[in-house]
């Protein structure tokens, strides 16, 4: 069962690269990658259970963090065009800090 | 001991279908002309083999790879990526064959050196009988702490991490130094010196994002 989930996770890991390859716009790829990150947590999980070390869980969980943190770094490069903008817009200022 | 086998069978695909996807990713890095997708595809990358550094049970490199390869790198290369164009220029055939050359010579010389290597697990190989089986019969003993590899990095060769760690700390403060933070960062001045005087631009305003699409 764990292995057939294992499985279509895999599947839908090429079906994102794909979209990754192809995708038109820059947020297509975000998205894709994005996502990735995702499945990658998920087949972690899966894996730990495959081996019989579910220790494996906290990695996983590690994996979901730092896809996040990375996420967000490449909106916000996107968004201001740069890292030194702070993402919280001080009240009634302008956004750029 | 069938299920067992049928397991190993499965690892082995496993490790097969993510190493698969390392080598398609790879071709289209090196295919792509667009700076962002490759960008993009390198996260992807990184993540790929961190999951397959986990199949082969090599966790502490994962976790490397993962926090490093896709976090780190990433948003350096992003970085990277505002102070040149959006698309790489295409080269010429000629320059394409050195590269190559070195990566073929390269891969050549690695695969020639496994045929070195001692068997997985094998008794007389060269980590096996030094002073390693020392360390997993007295470890638990001396220290109580059940992973092995802890006790060799933090109490056997104590300073020896020390002083590693002490290397690492001062490259990267030595590196921070060097591309400073806010005002007087690096990319800063770079961007000021190619805009000409065209202070404003960058700071205050705010670009639309959604001319970013791609013409590939």
């Amino acid at each position: 069962m764990i292995a057939a989930a294992l499985i279509a996770i895999l599947v839908g890991m090429a079906l994102l690269l794909i979209r990754a390859f192809i995708g038109p716009t820059l947020y297509d790829r975000v998205l894709a990658v994005n996502s990735f990150g995702t499945k990658t947590v998920l087949a972690l999980g899966l894996l730990g259970f495959v081996m019989k070390r579910p220790e494996f869980l906290d990695i996983a969980l590690t994996y979901a963090l730092i896809n996040f943190i990375s996420t967000i770094a490449i909106l916000k490069f996107f968004r201001y065009r740069s890292f030194q903008v702070p993402l919280v817009r001080r009240p009634g200022g302008s956004s750029n800090g | 001991m069938q299920g067992v086998l049928a397991n190993d069978m499965g690892i082995a695909l496993v490790n097969i279908f993510l190493l698969a996807i390392l080598f398609v990713v790879a071709v289209a890095i090196a295919r792509m002309r667009s700076l962002f997708a490759i960008v993009m595809l390198s996260g992807i990358y990184s993540l790929v083999s961190a999951t397959w550094y986990v199949a082969v049970d090599a966790v502490d490199v994962a976790f490397t790879e993962a926090a490093v390869g896709a976090g780190m790198s990433t948003a350096v290369l992003l970085g990277a990526m505002l102070l040149t164009s959006r698309t790489a220029k295409p080269e010429h055939l000629f320059s394409r064959i050195g590269p190559m050359l070195v990566c073929v010579a390269t891969g050549a010389a690695l695969i020639y050196a496994t045929v070195d290597l001692p068997a997985l697990g094998d008794p007389n190989s060269a980590a096996n009988t030094g002073v390693g089986y020392t360390y997993l019969e007295i470890n638990w003993y001396d220290t109580g702490i059940p992973n092995v590899v802890t006790p060799v990095l933090a109490s056997y060769r104590g300073f020896d991490t020390l002083g590693e760690t002490t290397v690492v700390f001062t490259a990267g403060l030595a590196v921070a130094l060097l591309l400073g933070f806010g005002e007087r960062s690096l990319a800063e001045m770079i961007r000021r010196e190619d805009k000409g005087g065209a202070r404003t631009k960058g700071k205050g305003q705010v670009p639309t994002a959604a001319k970013d699409e791609e013409p590939s």
